[in-house]
């Protein structure tokens, strides 16, 4: 599961921070401190895992991160997430966020956090990895924003014109596998007398 | 990608500065909401935190007027929280703007509806009061017909969601799972997965519909619905091994590249998936070689196909070896996780590198060979840039130190640790170190001095157990008492060297560790007198860098030292000194020392020299206090509460919202999350599995406790080969053993290069032969294949392994048997056969002393067997009850069944019984019973029996209780007709409502003999406390947890005999005559546990003390504990 989502510039300013898991706002404001200072006096050239400071940490979480020109990613998971996974996960986060800003850099994701959150929220929910298909991601945020710009167009306009629009389905693109020759068996519930 | 966002910002100021004039992209467009450009514009070109602070506080102050006006538009509120989003991260309270996003949720329309629920997603946590007031809005949102409102319920609720609330959406999630767009299936998913982390109980009717999930048309929802499977499967893998070929199904399609192409990443199927399945498939087939045949095929599939060479596949196969060695083993798919493995240690690239080196770790125990092939490349890591690579490289060494290595291995963590500051890095090393130190230490000197070190880096972060074992250690010794005091004398000088050193400075654990080995041991001294020593602590007391907790350690041992003083000028300024210091607990030192000075007598009878390990007799309960008590007490002092119901109390008042379920016996405040309803069904005890899981924790308890002291009989392995163990033949000295070693390396590296080698490399290779000594003899037996090719490197002379082999025989054949299937931690038991058979022995010596049982023959399983502490003749042995754990519906129509046939005999097999007993009789009809104590209930069978030669009609049997018994379940109490010479069995179970000591079961039989008039009898049973009395199985954390939650408590001092108040005959005792279980037993003192039925528990802390035992119960219910000290006291007498 992933614990927290973070990501601050090269001075430890924090640009987003997503946590899976409660915290107090001053453990939040600590742990961002502690990764910050973890993260950033590592070299270019090691690896991108760290093992965790103290308050996220303990033996079982992992930092995982990557440093993009201004900005660091910082995922922290725990044992139940594969470590290279992840980095290519946050590969797809970053690509994902260059589609939807056109060129992304710190900015966007100050002035849109709301935007970001967005994003994220269809790539991890919960913790859980939701979506890793970077297409899939952008179709549905476009799809979101384009459905929010009409609502906002239509606000004065009928009733039934809204909802023409909302009942607008989202584009979904067949995907289906075949797992034809599954069979799973309904365990025997134990029998009441 | 780097360079785009590179190209992008490197200045701030010019960037806004462009976005001002052209209102680019990023830039703000409407007016409001320029604001948060001018704020973040503002913090910007701020330099001092001060500063910044000023703004943000301005800034807030400024929202707070805006969000409370009644003119703000939810336009300008959406504005707003966006910008209380920006102060809250960077750390400001915003808290004023928490119930303005929940009334955004609510009120927006789409857009300001997401920011609303974003915004509580960030701002508010699970018990936020505030949450409830969302639970509408989540519930109006689901049943909206727009897509995007229900996906925005979802995430909201997948992120923050009260427990208790669970049930008003569940139905509606539920539904969602049958919805036709896919993204909403799959979010419902994931929602439910987070109601079964939160509140498990809540969601297990609908692991059908998880199964669904699972067989979805669409990949994504399946995918989804591994993450459930996944945890579930790490809970209890038994339960879904049916599953198995399902996982296997889909891994093969999403490897064979069935999926559509949009799922590849840099063509590579859906790899995220792929690592899920294979950690999956790892959970099921480990230790089940059944399950782990089926996924071979596929196994070896993932790993042909993984061969791209880029990162995410890398991730693929690094989980495919995983697997590998995590499943029942099979030759062929070792040898190539084996290559992988090989691939990722070789790999120039970092990442990988690091993986290889954790690969490693993982595996080594099981192929010791795989760490001989990689020596050179180790030894590299040893010495790599990147200490994360070094730490990792440690924690590997770690894993094969055994008594030959491990002076090279602890200097190397030792310099690791000089460099490293983290904290955490620094507790974790330190522990390690201590461990591998006390385990196979090869002398006093390296001993003392290893942890003289770890004491003097780990200082004051390290965990306590630290010092704490070793002052055990020393205090307690070994077998043999010319070493043990050698070791101490050792330490008493180490010591006083150290505090010789001018300005040093040491941490206040290890001052604190000194002062105490010098106050019991410096009486071993020849040289130096004790006023020397005293006069050194004295020093160390005057030192104003010493914490006043270590002055207390210090003081304590001038104490100790005092009488063996003769002259004590020193110890009289000390007394003086401190009779008038500001600390008062120093002043009280001072005041008892002076005490204790003029007499000599209660001085020589209080500070006896080196009995640190024997018990004093310490009236516990104050008892002379009792009469001042009572005193204080008419004169109307308030009576004394324990701290623990002080503190329930106080919390009791706090409490605002009680979400409980009236009615239940645990009190909410010891649990949080997922512990509650495991806490809550302990007590009920009805379901196989939660008392499984609860056995398996107190197994990994018990495990622990041993792994200790496993340490401290590895200690010293030297002194076993020459005083205890015959056959092993003193191994040949180290030095011979490298330098052969070296020679083979050498000869072997320099066939195929040039023969001349740099000093560097030899240097390395004389480290590597130092390192991953003793490795190999163990490779002989690996059971892989590989050993022939490595083994002749690290053989070890014939001779000697001959005579090692024959001692280690049947050491051999159990490993072989269980040695591919145990899991990690298991293997770390497996270090080294050669110890493995010395501790085995030990071990069993050590158990068989404490606790006198038979079942400890059986101990080198000791992970699989239950607890240990049980005796094979206890009435109640637990094994017994763990056998049948029926439901209450199937157990009571066994008990049907059975009691109908004649045999009496045949139900009760399955549980502990009384004897039958006749209860009543006349000259036609005899009734007699006896008690089935059932897990869950207490069962008693009647059994009318006819003796007269003809039949009986309309017999009756009615039975009748106490106010405090309640009887259930009441069968056929009616028969028509009893034929003649026959019997006919009744059965009823009981329940007690009220703890009571002794209760009466009364009961009538009425029947008409065959000249019809009616005959009635009257009989009755005494029932104790005690038939209601079960084991509670429950953890040593767990029974911390629930102390403290338990408010009634009762203490007692029984006096006893010496030979009786023994720990295992008192531990012995209770556990069969009183039904308890034994939770854990830490050095004199016992945890116990049990329930009544149907569930409340109760628990006892007992310590043995000299001539009797201190028992303390605490119990949720507040008379049970005083029924149960009544019970204790009779059991202690009659034994």
């Amino acid at each position: 599961m992933i614990k927290a989502i973070l990501i601050f510039n090269n001075h430890g300013k924090p640009r987003l921070s997503k946590f899976y898991q409660p915290y107090s706002e001053d453990t939040q404001q600590q742990i961002i401190r502690e990764t910050f200072h973890l993260v950033s006096k590592r070299d270019e050239n090691v690896c991108n895992f760290l093992e965790g400071g103290l308050l996220i940490g303990g033996s079982d979480n992992k930092l995982i991160y990557r440093h993009y020109a201004t900005l660091y990613f910082v995922f922290c998971v725990d044992s139940s997430e594969s470590e290279l996974g992840i980095l290519d996960l946050i590969q797809v986060f970053v690509e994902t966020l260059d589609k939807c800003f056109e060129n992304v850099c710190e900015l966007d994701l100050i002035f849109h956090v709301d935007k970001v959150h967005n994003i994220l929220a269809e790539m991890v929910m919960g913790g859980m990895v939701l979506e890793t298909n970077m297409n899939e991601i952008v179709t549905q945020i476009d799809a979101q924003n384009k459905l929010e710009k009409s609502e906002a167009g239509f606000a004065g306009a009928p009733a039934r014109a809204v909802s023409a629009v909302k009942n607008m389905n989202l584009p979904e693109i067949p995907r289906n596998i075949n797992i034809g020759d599954i069979s799973i068996k309904v365990p025997n519930l134990p029998s009441f007398k | 990608m780097s360079d785009i966002v590179e190209k992008t910002l490197t200045a701030l100021p010019g960037l806004f500065l462009q976005n001002q004039l052209t209102g680019g992209a990023a830039a703000a467009k409407a007016p409001f909401s320029s604001r948060l450009g001018g704020l973040v514009r503002g913090i910007t070109a701020l330099t001092s935190k001060h500063e910044e602070e000023k703004l943000i506080q301005q800034e807030l102050s400024s929202l707070k007027v805006t969000v409370a006006a009644p003119t703000t538009t939810l336009k300008m509120m959406k504005e707003c929280m966006v910008r209380l989003i920006y102060c809250e991260m960077l750390g400001y309270d915003a808290s004023f703007g928490y119930i303005h996003a929940i009334k955004l949720a609510q009120q927006g329309n789409l857009l300001e509806k997401r920011v609303g629920y974003l915004a509580v997603s960030l701002f508010l946590h699970e018990n936020h009061e505030l949450l409830l007031l969302l639970v509408n809005t989540v519930v109006k949102d689901l049943q909206s017909t727009n897509l995007i409102e229900v996906c925005m319920a979802l995430t909201v609720v997948s992120q923050i969601f009260p427990r208790e609330m669970i049930p008003a959406v569940l139905p509606l999630i539920e539904d969602k799972l049958q919805h036709s767009k896919e993204i909403i299936r799959r979010k419902a998913v994931l929602a439910l997965y987070k109601f079964h982390l939160i509140a498990p109980n809540q969601v297990q009717h609908i692991h059908i519909k998880f199964r669904k999930a699972l067989c979805d048309r669409d990949v994504g929802v399946m995918a989804a619905s591994l993450h459930i499977y996944l945890r579930m499967i790490k809970e209890n893998s038994s339960s879904y091994k049916d599953l198995t070929g399902s996982f296997v199904t889909i891994l093969k399609q999403v490897v064979g590249g069935k999926l559509p192409v949009d799922f590849n990443y840099h063509s590579v199927p859906a790899p995220w998936l792929q690592i899920q399945l294979l950690r999956i498939l790892g959970l099921l087939g480990k230790d089940d070689q059944r399950t782990s045949e089926l996924m071979y095929d596929v196994l070896d599939e993932s790993l042909r196909r993984a061969e791209l060479n880029h990162n995410v596949t890398y991730a693929i196969l690094f989980e495919c070896v995983h697997t590998i060695y995590s499943i029942y083993p099979k030759s062929e798919l070792l040898e190539k996780a084996a290559r992988c493995i090989g691939k990722f240690v070789l790999s120039p690239k970092i990442n990988l590198k690091y993986l290889g080196l954790k690969a490693l770790t993982y595996v080594i125990q099981q192929d010791p060979s795989l760490a001989l092939q990689h020596q050179m490349t180790i030894i590299e890591c040893l010495d790599h840039p990147d200490p994360i690579i070094k730490r990792e490289t440690l924690e590997l060494l770690y894993r094969i130190t055994n008594a030959q290595n491990i002076t090279v291995i602890v200097q190397k963590m030792l310099e690791y640790l000089h460099q490293s500051k983290e904290e955490y890095i620094i507790v974790n090393l330190v522990g390690k170190i201590a461990e591998l130190a006390e385990k196979y230490a090869p002398d006093n000197a390296w001993f003392i001095q290893t942890m003289n070190a770890v004491f003097s880096v780990g200082g004051d972060v390290m965990q306590p157990d630290i010092p704490n074992n070793f002052l055990r250690l020393l205090a307690e010794g070994f077998d043999d008492e010319t070493e043990d005091q050698q070791l101490r004398l050792y330490a008493v000088q180490s010591y006083l060297n150290l505090l010789d050193v001018e300005n040093a400075f040491y941490p206040q654990r290890f001052l604190q560790v000194m002062s105490w080995v010098l106050g019991e041991y410096a009486y071993l001294l020849d040289k130096e007198t004790p006023e020397e020593v005293i006069a050194k602590l004295y020093k160390l007391l005057m030192n104003s860098a010493i914490s006043s907790e270590t002055r207390a350690w210090l003081i304590a041992a001038v104490t100790k030292l005092m009488p063996q003083a003769h002259s004590s000028t020193i110890v009289e300024t000390l007394i003086q000194e401190f009779t008038v210091s500001l600390d008062t607990c120093m002043r009280q030192h001072a005041f008892e020392l002076k005490h204790l000075r003029e007499n000599v007598e209660l001085m020589k009878n209080v500070l006896p020299v080196d009995k640190s390990c024997e018990g004093m007799v310490v009236d516990a309960s104050l008892s002379f206090l009792d009469g001042f008590v009572a005193e204080e007490l008419n004169h109307g002092a308030a009576p004394y509460k324990p701290h623990h119901q002080r503190q329930e109390e106080k919390l009791a008042q706090e409490k605002v919202l009680n979400f409980e379920p009236y009615g239940l016996s645990f009190s909410s405040s010891g649990f949080t999350g997922r512990q509650s309803p495991a806490g809550i069904s302990l007590g009920s005890d009805t379901s196989g599995n939660s008392a499984e899981t609860g056995l398996k924790e107190t197994n990994s308890l018990k495990l622990e406790g041993i792994k200790k002291l496993w340490g401290k009989e590895g200690y010293l392995p030297k002194k076993e080969n020459t005083a205890t163990d015959e056959v092993e033949a003193q191994p040949i000295s180290q030095d011979s053993v490298i330098m052969e070693n070296v020679d083979q390396i050498i000869t072997k590296r320099d066939q195929p290069p040039a023969l001349t080698q740099s000093k560097e490399e030899k240097a390395k290779q004389l480290l590597a032969s130092s390192l991953f000594v003793g490795l190999g003899s163990e490779s002989t037996i690996n059971l892989l294949g590989k050993a022939d090719t490595i083994s002749h490197k690290f053989r070890r002379k014939p001779k000697v392994k001959e005579i090692k082999s024959g001692e280690i025989t049947s050491a051999h054949t159990m490993a072989s048997s269980s040695f591919n299937s145990l899991s990690n931690e298991e293997d770390y038991y497996l270090d080294t056969l050669q110890d493995r058979g010395d501790k085995e022995l030990k071990k069993l010596s050590f158990n068989s002393e404490l606790l006198d049982s038979e079942s400890f023959t059986e101990l080198h399983m000791v992970e699989k067997l239950s607890n240990c502490n049980l005796s094979a003749s206890s009435l109640f042995a637990d094994n017994n009850l763990e056998i049948f754990h029926p439901s209450q519906s199937t157990a009571v129509s066994v008990a049907n069944e059975v009691s109908l046939a004649s045999s009496l005999l045949e139900e009760p097999t399955e549980h502990m019984h009384s004897d039958l007993m006749e209860v009543c009789n006349n000259e036609t009809i005899s009734v007699s019973s006896y008690k089935i104590w059932k897990n869950d209930c207490l069962l008693m069978v009647w059994s009318v029996a006819n003796k007269s030669g003809s039949e009986l009609k309309n017999a009756m049997l009615e039975i009748t209780s106490e106010e405090n018994l309640k009887v259930t379940e009441q069968v056929e109490c009616c028969l028509p007709i009893i034929e003649a010479e026959s019997t006919k069995n009744f059965q009823c179970s009981v329940q007690m409502e009220q703890p009571f000591t002794e209760g009466i079961l009364s009961g009538i039989i009425n029947y008409q003999m065959m000249d019809s008039h009616s005959v009635q009898l009257e009989f009755s049973v005494a029932l104790s406390l005690l038939d209601f009395i079960r084991p509670l199985k429950i953890s040593t954390e767990d029974f911390g947890k629930l102390w403290l939650s338990f408010a009634n408590d009762v203490k007692q001092n029984i006096k006893m005999s010496e030979s009786q108040a023994a720990l295992p005959s008192a531990l012995k005792t209770l556990q069969q005559k009183l039904r308890l279980h034994i939770v854990d037993i830490i050095g004199n003192e016992g945890l116990l546990a049990c329930q009544l039925l149907p569930s409340i528990p109760c628990l006892l802390h007992f310590r043995v003390h000299a001539d009797g035992l201190a028992l303390w119960f605490r119990s949720s219910c507040s008379t049970l504990p005083d029924y149960l000290l009544y019970q204790c006291q009779k059991v202690m007498g009659e034994s």
